[in-house]
């Protein structure tokens, strides 16, 4: 049985411009999203910003109505049955926003710990536990005001996970923490695979899609665009090569150009330091790199390299295509 | 059992968290010696009548109507800008669960507002602070802080859906020390006030505090405050559940 089964998911959000001659308008965040996620598994949610990740989750999370279609998370209804679907999930924004600022982590744990109905014997040994899961031991009792992003990070998983919930549901949870914070969370999450539990996680990282994932939904304008295990989306576009071409100061129009090129599935400009990277991701009978390499209307080049194409590459040609 | 731990965590956990808020203290030191100044000088032009000690009273309970309207209505608004409150709303209790210690916490705190006024009428003015039936009065009090907790409960419903409610607690503090007699006495106010006062339990729970520190009969005060909260919580518990609900259409619980 899935454990959590989204059925046609629809959300359009009202808002509002002007104060005294309102104009309202509707944003269509979600639009038709369906899928399921099967006991033990890693889903991935993957998709640009404004994508409708979050708006799926919090319906998902019975923090929004949906608009229309249904959803059902260990066969609980969102709507009808909410108080059953909160009693068996953990959820975790990513960002520092959502702790009781002047308070301690412990207590911000202490008080969600009874919220969540944990026994009143188990707490203790509970949190301990958790604190030491996050690596948050020893800071537990300062002010939350005082922790440093990835603290607050770190309290929020804690959180999350009080209750021991059979089902997790994780939004950018390593956003904005530094590369040890990162990897650290991503063992934390892979050992709450390990363990059984099922999760949905959104990332805008695609290596860690690719590493953490047992199967990924890519999600664009509010539909779901593509969906498979991360081999199964690299190979729709495996049987391409990327060209990666870096230039110092893109000419306009490059971009335009290059697509317009026989055999090029997609094109992205990446920016780094002192130079572009133009990353072009063609088939694999053709070989492009001198023809891109005209476009470019004689502007300086420096490296040119050919590669495999990667999970990101398989996301932004699934997003490109749109 | 359960519901009864969950209120007293959670009131002590809101208690903590306001106590510790640079703004709270701030008000709380300075209201009650405006307030206790406003009495005093009310009761010398001979503008209140009965004791001194009853105008004080009366000066106090503003100080927690007041604490309890910005506490309830802008304890919610802080949650939602602290993203706490799309935390607080997905637990598995029931909300009123989650905002009814949170109202409690803010009414507490005026409790603080109340005795400050008092002692500042004390030590300024020479209030005298003799009450006639003590075991009284430490029954009206809690009772008293009750009623406006449960009061506090139903305007909180209202700020769990509408973004700007703040609005709606600005324009509420002054027509509700008024309509309660908190400020003037009540037989000075419009004929019409009194049937609104009446069914606004903290009219009865000051009119308790005041019998009791004069010798009255407090009692069927404090019965009618208990009995009104308890309407008001059932009127709390659906409003809440039907603004819950509301929200999670609109999509109001966060900023974003
Ligand atoms: N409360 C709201 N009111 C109005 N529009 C909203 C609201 N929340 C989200 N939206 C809009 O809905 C769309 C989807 O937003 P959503 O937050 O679900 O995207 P996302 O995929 O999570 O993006 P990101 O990667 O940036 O987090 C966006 O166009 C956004 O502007
Ligand atoms: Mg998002």
């Amino acid at each position: 049985m899935a454990v959590v089964e989204a059925i046609d998911l629809h959300r359009t959000y009202r808002t509002s411009t002007g104060t005294f001659r309102r104009k309202w308008k509707d944003v269509e965040a979600v639009r038709g999203v369906s899928f399921e996620i099967g006991e033990g598994e890693l889903f991935g949610l993957l998709g640009p910003n404004g994508a409708g990740k979050t708006t799926t989750i919090k319906m998902l999370i019975t923090l929004l109505i949906p608009t229309s279609g249904t959803a059902r998370v260990l066969g609980h209804d969102v709507v009808k049955d909410a108080r059953e679907v909160r009693k068996s999930i953990g959820y975790v924004f990513g960002g520092e926003r959502g702790v009781y600022e002047r308070l301690s982590g412990y207590d911000n744990l202490r008080y969600f710990a009874e919220l969540y109905g944990v026994p009143p014997k188990r707490i203790r040994p509970r949190i301990d536990e958790l604190l030491e899961l996050v690596g948050l031991r020893g800071r537990e009792q300062e002010r939350a005001e005082g922790y440093s992003r990835g603290m607050k990070q770190r309290l929020h998983i804690a959180r999350g996970l009080l209750h021991d919930p059979p089902v997790v549901f994780l939004d950018e949870p390593t956003i904005g923490l530094d590369p040890i914070g990162a990897r650290e969370l991503r063992a934390t999450v892979a050992s709450l695979a390990q363990a059984g539990k099922t999760i949905l996680l959104t990332t805008h990282y695609m290596f860690e899609a690719d590493a953490l994932c047992d199967r990924i939904a890519v999600i664009n304008r509010g539909q779901i665009v593509a969906e498979g295990t991360p081999t199964d989306l690299k190979q729709r576009v495996a049987d391409g090569t990327v060209v990666e071409v870096e230039v110092f100061g893109v000419p306009e129009g490059t971009v335009k150009r290059v697509r317009g090129l026989s055999g090029v599935l997609s094109v992205s400009v990446e920016e780094r330091e002192q130079a572009q990277v133009i990353i072009v991701q063609t088939r694999a009978d053709v070989e492009l790199t001198q023809g891109i390499l005209g476009t470019l209307d004689g502007a300086n080049v420096g490296r040119i390299s050919r590669r495999e194409p990667t999970l990101e590459d398989a996301y932004v040609a699934l997003v490109a295509e749109q | 059992m359960r519901i009864l731990r969950l209120l007293w965590v959670g009131w002590k956990f809101h208690v903590k968290s306001l106590t510790l808020s640079a703004f709270f203290i701030l008000t709380s030191i300075l209201q009650p010696i405006i307030f206790a100044s406003v009495a005093y000088f009310m009761f010398r032009t001979g503008a209140r009548e009965g004791t001194l000690l009853y105008v004080a009273l009366g000066a106090g309970m503003m100080g927690i109507w007041s604490s309890t309207l910005f506490g309830s209505g802008g304890a919610i608004q802080w949650q939602r800008w602290q993203g706490t409150l799309e935390y607080c709303i997905a637990v598995p209790p029931p909300f009123l669960l989650v905002i009814l210690p949170l109202t409690l916490a803010t009414a507490t705190i005026g409790l603080y507002s109340l005795t400050a006024t008092l002692v500042w009428g004390w030590l300024f003015f020479d209030v005298p602070l003799e009450v006639a039936d003590p075991l009284a009065f430490a029954v009206a009090l809690p009772v008293a802080v009750v009623g406006l907790g449960l009061l506090g409960l139903i305007l909180a419903s209202t700020f769990v859906m509408y973004r700007n409610a703040n609005a709606l607690s600005n324009l509420l503090e002054y027509p509700v020390w008024l309509v309660t007699g908190l400020l003037v006495s009540l037989s000075l106010m419009p004929g019409w006030v009194g049937p609104i006062s009446w069914v606004l339990a903290p009219t009865w729970g000051v009119n308790a505090l005041r019998e009791a520190a004069i010798a009255g009969n407090p009692w069927p005060e404090i019965g009618m405050c208990l009995a009104l909260g308890a309407v008001y919580l059932v009127i709390g518990h659906f409003a809440l559940q039907h603004f819950e609900r509301l929200a999670r259409e609109r999509a109001t619980l966060s900023l974003t």
